[in-house]
């Protein structure tokens, strides 16, 4: 470790802490349908849309309708997406001519970017066209990200609102949070990441004539719209088969500070609105707190882990020097080294993004743990855009029921009763995801011919591929322990995985937002846990830690740990 | 629920024309004017052909050329198949390939730590770039092969080598291949 990583750190921590507040109130602002500087460019179409779609703005739904509106379009465009990739080579803006898409791969990443998980079987630069990049793909960056932040918002609606037998509208929410959040934030990213060095444009790949005489095929193609939305969407789904380690999409330090930020900017932004709409600021700032909290000791663990030399070899400079930070390489790019590679790793896994800078199975053990523990634990650590707020919340609902048992009287929640009903919904989101990470997980490793023989490595961390696959694609991120080579199983149960991840557990969320909404608020009293204190964001982090560790630590047990054991006594497979 | 799905389709066409179709290819036309060289994907000509672009890798194996970091890139350095060896730390097959590449290095530099980036793959494959302590490993093949002297390769190692960004951001670097052109072009 480095003075200079841990500055990047801080400096880091700082300019995200300035964009929370601003961030939040825009995000308020936007979704409360409050006017903002961009009303007179985007009023008009966001009117004109309403219009085409034939939708009453002024209706409000209930949580059915609000669900029923969230499956019906992610069903559908996930349809959309399955038939582009099927038809791709009749269609336009295709010039390497690639072939349409298998069945079970294209079932697979249509479901995979419409969960917002953005798990790739797939070499992309080999196997999309640029129009299923951008007609594809690309849409459900924004489609799956805005869907991920109305959900929140209407949790939020729930805890706010009393009596109400509606939270919002879907379709306004959707609009609103695509029109003025996404496109006018993924244009302006979008012109940076160009400057930087990304890539827009539709060319076929350039064919150079290297200095020493061969031939080198560069792929390029429309990349810097698209990386705007994958960082910012935290969807995560590269252009390239390499993500964010592509020097195409993350071509320098600057735009690797810009990516990283981008993942936290909106779910962080998100925990001030909390506060916000709900009256109590504390309570935001208290999330965050927490959310804070577990980022900082990932990164320390991971950044920690990935400065140590490399036991199995020896003669290479492997202790840092000025010139040289070094530590374990294998994976890593030279322009971000050791510091920026576990702070990408730490950012993308306590969000939902899963895009990589560094390859993930090349980490240490204890540091490829990190990222592995962060999605167990809910990816609540600013997570996802919106289901990372959503996440959080079920575990506040969690720790105001404890602190309710430990006091002995009914928990409250900012003036709303928690009863028998909330309990269970929070609960079943805590389980649905256990549950198929650990089924799934189970099947494929008894199974030789379907898990064990598409794997690269052996061992413990054979296990951990298996492991990390569908606590990925369950919690919706996306980054992999890639050297997972796919077959028809492997793309069916990873879609189902990311399906029943994403939208099994939407629905008890929306259903805590409806029952949230249709209670009285209560005034606090003197038996009243209070949520904006520190010992409630100390209770909040314990909660989460607890909850994470009882469910997966056998696991984990099995998995890093045994391999991290194995590998100081000199054991390798 | 007639209407949740006739609003689902219709509201996917809409957006699927604004999200998928305006702003790609709006955002390239503004990209194309404001930034046509990066837009183009940073393509380095000579002689109006195109021999590389100037941030992806490319193989150099002579020895009067500094060497990138390996590559598991395809085939090595494969621009159509990015990707790392994604080998963990415990698999036999690392440990073996770097401590090869080590024991070969460490032969032809007795005496002469090997900086651990020339030995390492990167995550895309295509890392351009090598670290300062990498490139002044291998000056001295350099040197030697273009009848330079070792100091004025070193010189142009200080020249090319670029710091963290803000002298904070990222880690300092030196790009192989505007390294090994501006050799070309000194020994002219």
């Amino acid at each position: 470790m480095t003075a200079n990583g841990w500055l990047q750190y801080a400096v880091y921590s700082l300019v995200l802490l300035v964009t929370v507040r601003p961030v939040g109130i825009y995000l308020e602002r936007v979704l409360e349908g409050r006017r903002t500087w961009l009303h007179p460019v985007l009023r008009p179409v966001e009117g004109l849309i309403y219009k085409l779609c034939g939708v009453n703005a002024e209706a409000e739904m209930s949580w059915r309708e609000y669900a029923f509106a969230m499956l019906g379009l992610s069903a559908v465009t996930m349809v959309f997406t399955y038939a582009i990739e099927r038809l791709q080579f009749y269609l336009p803006w295709n010039p390497q001519h690639l072939a349409n898409v298998g069945t079970d791969l294209a079932f697979n990443t249509a479901a995979s970017f419409t969960t917002n998980t953005n798990w790739q079987f797939y070499t992309p630069e080999s196997t999309m066209s640029y129009l299923t990049e951008m007609l594809g793909l690309a849409t459900h960056n924004f489609w799956s990200a805005a869907v991920g932040i109305v959900v929140a918002v209407a949790l939020v609606r729930g805890i706010k609102r009393t009596q109400s037998p509606t939270i919002g509208n879907f379709w306004v929410d959707m609009t609103r949070t695509t029109l003025y959040i996404l496109i006018p934030a993924c244009v302006l990213y979008a012109l940076l990441l160009v400057w930087q060095g990304v890539p827009q444009n539709l060319h076929a790949y350039t064919s150079a004539h290297t200095v020493e005489g061969a031939t080198q095929t560069i792929g390029q193609g429309p990349v810097a719209g698209q990386e705007a939305i994958k960082m910012l969407g935290t969807n995560g789904g590269g252009f390239f088969n390499a993500n964010s380690a592509h020097p195409y999409e993350n071509p320098t330090p600057f735009s690797n500070f810009l990516e990283i930020l981008s993942i936290f900017i909106i779910p962080a932004g998100l925990t001030f609105m909390l506060g916000r709409m709900t009256g109590s600021p504390g309570h935001g700032w208290a999330v965050f707190a927490a959310m804070f909290a577990l980022f900082t000791a990932g990164f320390a663990t991971a950044y920690w882990a990935e400065s140590h030399p490399y036991s199995a070899i020896h003669g290479a400079t492997q202790t840092a020097t000025a010139t040289l930070p070094t530590g374990n390489y294998e994976g890593k790019e030279v322009r971000f080294g050791i510091a920026d590679s576990s702070l990408f790793a730490t950012i993308t896994t306590d969000a939902s993004c899963g895009a990589v800078n560094g390859m993930h199975d090349s980490f240490t053990p204890l540091g490829g743990m990190v990222p592995l523990a962060n999605i167990m634990l809910g990816e609540v650590v600013f997570g996802g855009v919106g289901a990372g707020l959503y996440g959080m919340l079920i575990f506040v609902v969690l720790s105001v029921f404890i602190a309710g048992l430990m006091v002995g009287r009914t928990p409250e929640y900012l003036g709303k009763k928690i009863e028998s009903f909330d309990v269970k919904m929070a609960m079943l989101y805590t389980l649905i995801f256990t549950f198929i990470v650990l089924v799934f997980t189970a099947v494929f490793v008894l199974l030789p011919n379907v898990g064990l023989g598409t794997l690269t490595n052996s061992g413990p961390h054979g296990f951990s591929e298996v492991l990390y696959a569908f606590t990925s694609g369950a919690g919706n991120n996306g980054s992999a322990f890639a050297g997972l080579g796919p077959n028809w199983w492997w793309n069916i149960a990873m879609g189902f995985d990311m399906l029943i991840g994403r939208f099994l557990m939407m629905i008890p969320v929306l259903a805590l937002a409806g029952n949230l909404a249709m209670k009285k608020s209560v005034p606090p009293s003197p038996g009243t846990f209070p949520v904006n204190t520190a010992l409630f964001t100390v209770l909040l982090v314990g909660v989460v830690l607890i909850v994470g560790a009882l469910t997966f630590f056998p696991a984990l047990s099995l998995g890093p740990i045994l391999e991290h054991l194995l590998l100081k006594s000199g054991q390798l497979f | 629920m007639h209407s949740v799905w006739k609003t689902s389709i219709l509201f996917t066409l809409v957006t699927a024309v604004l999200l998928g179709l305006v702003y790609p290819l709006l955002l390239t036309g503004v990209a194309h004017v404001l930034f046509p060289r990066q837009a183009a994907g940073s393509l380095i000509l000579r002689n109006g052909q195109v021999i590389g672009s100037e941030l992806i890798a490319q193989s150099f194996t002579a020895d009067k050329y500094f060497h990138p970091r390996p590559s598991a890139a395809g085939n090595g350095y494969d621009a159509t198949n990015s990707g790392g060896s994604n080998l963990a730390q415990s698999n036999a097959k690392l440990a073996q390939r770097i401590q090869g590449d080590i024991d070969r290095l460490a032969k032809e530099n007795p005496g002469r730590p090997v900086p651990i980036d020339l030995v390492t793959t990167s995550g895309s494959g295509l890392d351009p770039d090598i670290t300062p302590d990498d490139a002044y490993f291998q000056a001295p093949r350099v040197a030697k092969a273009r009848a330079l002297t070792e100091d004025a390769v070193r010189a142009l190692i200080a020249q090319h080598t670029e710091g963290r960004t803000l002298g904070l951001l990222g880690e300092a670097r030196v790009n192989v291949l505007e390294l090994n052109l501006a050799l070309d072009d000194l020994s002219k």
